[in-house]
Order: C-alpha cells, then structure tokens, then sequence
C-alpha cells in the first residue's frame, strides 16, 4: 500500500460545537471519540466514506495555535479544503442554514472555491470542478 | 508614497483596483488567488500586501473587519481630484484628432 493520509486535522475551540458543526451543518459522520486526557479523540468522516481519511477535531490550547488561526483568519486563509460535488449549491444550501462565507463561489481556473467560516476558529474552503 | 499618482503608477496596484472593480470586497486570500489566476501576475503574498498598504495610505483602497476576518474594498474618491483638475473635455471642445487621445488618457 502506498503512503496516503489517515488523519488531517483542524483546531477548534470547542470540541462539542465543533462536532455539530461539522456533522449536523457541513455533513461528515462521527468516527472516534475516545477520552484522551483533559479532551477526547474525536474524528469525523465523509459519510459517503466511513473507512476514508479522518479529521481530528483537535482542541487548540496550545498557546501558538490561537496565533496561528487568528493570522490565518485575518488574511481570509482557509486551513484546509473539502471537497463537495457542487460548490455553488453546496454555498446554497449552507449560506440558508446561518453559515457565513468570506468567499462566495467563484472559478479559478478548472475548480469552483468558496470559503466558509467553521465558528470554532477556521476558515474552510470548499471545492468542486467546474460543472 | 507621497500620491495617488505614484500609487497608480504600478500595473500591479492597477490590477489589484481591476480585481476589486469587479468583485469589491475580497480577502487577501481570494486577491492573491485572482491575481494569479484572472490577471496573470506572480506575486508573494507579502507583496501584495505591500501594494494593498500603498493603495490604502492614499486613499483608493479601504479594509473593512468582518468578524475577524479583514476584506478590502475599492475606493474612487481620489480620482475625482485627478478630474478637477484636469476635467474631461466634452465632444466638440477639443480639436480634430483631440478625442482619441483623451480616451487614451482615461483608460491609460
């Protein structure tokens, strides 16, 4: 088997908010939850792919990530992209649920990017190809 | 940077002000993404942010904070200066030939 990624992961500043976020609003299931010393081990996936690459919903209490999400934010940087079939629905149907974009969908070169805040600290960029 | 002038001066600076004439209100991140893509330049991150700084310092650009989250809007107002003080000519006050040139001007 070739090396491919197992874990990706995103800071949040609260592992609960973080978890209905991702799962009731952007859609991923609930993989892990394992107590793991002051939090837990808590990972989501695609619900499409359940034995997929997983995210780390990793609690941000080092002192250097509150420095790194906010400069990122600042400069409107997403720290990570998902990919969804339709970017412009999708940013539909997430705008209609409360969701704030900092980017509304638009076409760089073959893809369609938006980019959405995750209310725990990050900016998500979504992406699709050109439909 | 002492002038709107100077500011204007740069292709660059004049394609950030293109990418915000078209799509007003941007992160750094969606300018550096359209500059690269839609208008071709290779620039760093830092130094658009340094031209962002200059068209700022003279007026043509501002920053709004949304949340934490810092965008960038367009600003004409300066450019008025420009045509006060040189107006634009309406049809017929210039001489034969005069009009090309001043579209030229404008665009320019």
């Amino acid at each position: 088997m070739a090396i491919k990624i197992g874990v990706a992961s995103v800071f949040v500043d609260d592992q609960d908010k973080a978890l209905r976020f991702y799962t009731e609003v952007l859609g991923f299931a609930k993989k892990d939850e394992i107590p793991l010393g002051a939090h837990r081990w808590l990972t989501v996936v695609s619900a499409d792919d359940p034995a997929g690459t997983q995210l780390l919903l990793e609690p941000d209490v080092h002192p250097a990530a509150g420095e790194y999400k906010r400069a990122l934010v600042e400069d409107g940087i997403p720290c990570i992209s998902f990919a969804v079939e339709d970017v412009r629905r999708e940013h539909e149907r997430l705008e209609s649920a409360g969701v704030r974009f900092t980017q509304r969908p638009a076409e760089f070169g073959p893809v369609v990017t938006a980019v959405l805040d995750d209310t725990c600290g990050n900016l998500i960029q979504i992406v699709s190809p050109i439909s | 940077m002492s002038d709107v002038f100077e500011a204007l001066a740069s292709p660059a600076r004049r394609a950030i002000l293109d990418a915000l004439q078209a799509n007003d209100g941007q992160t750094l991140f969606e300018l550096c993404g359209r500059l690269a893509m839609e208008h071709g330049l290779s620039m760093t991150r830092q130094a658009i942010s340094q031209h962002l700084d200059v068209l700022e310092s003279v007026g043509l650009l501002t920053t709004e904070r949304r949340g934490r989250c810092k965008f960038h809007f367009i600003d004409t107002k300066p450019l008025g200066a420009i045509l006060e003080r040189w107006p634009a000519r309406g049809d017929g006050e210039a001489g034969d030939g005069d009009q090309d040139r001043r579209g030229e001007r404008v665009r320019g």
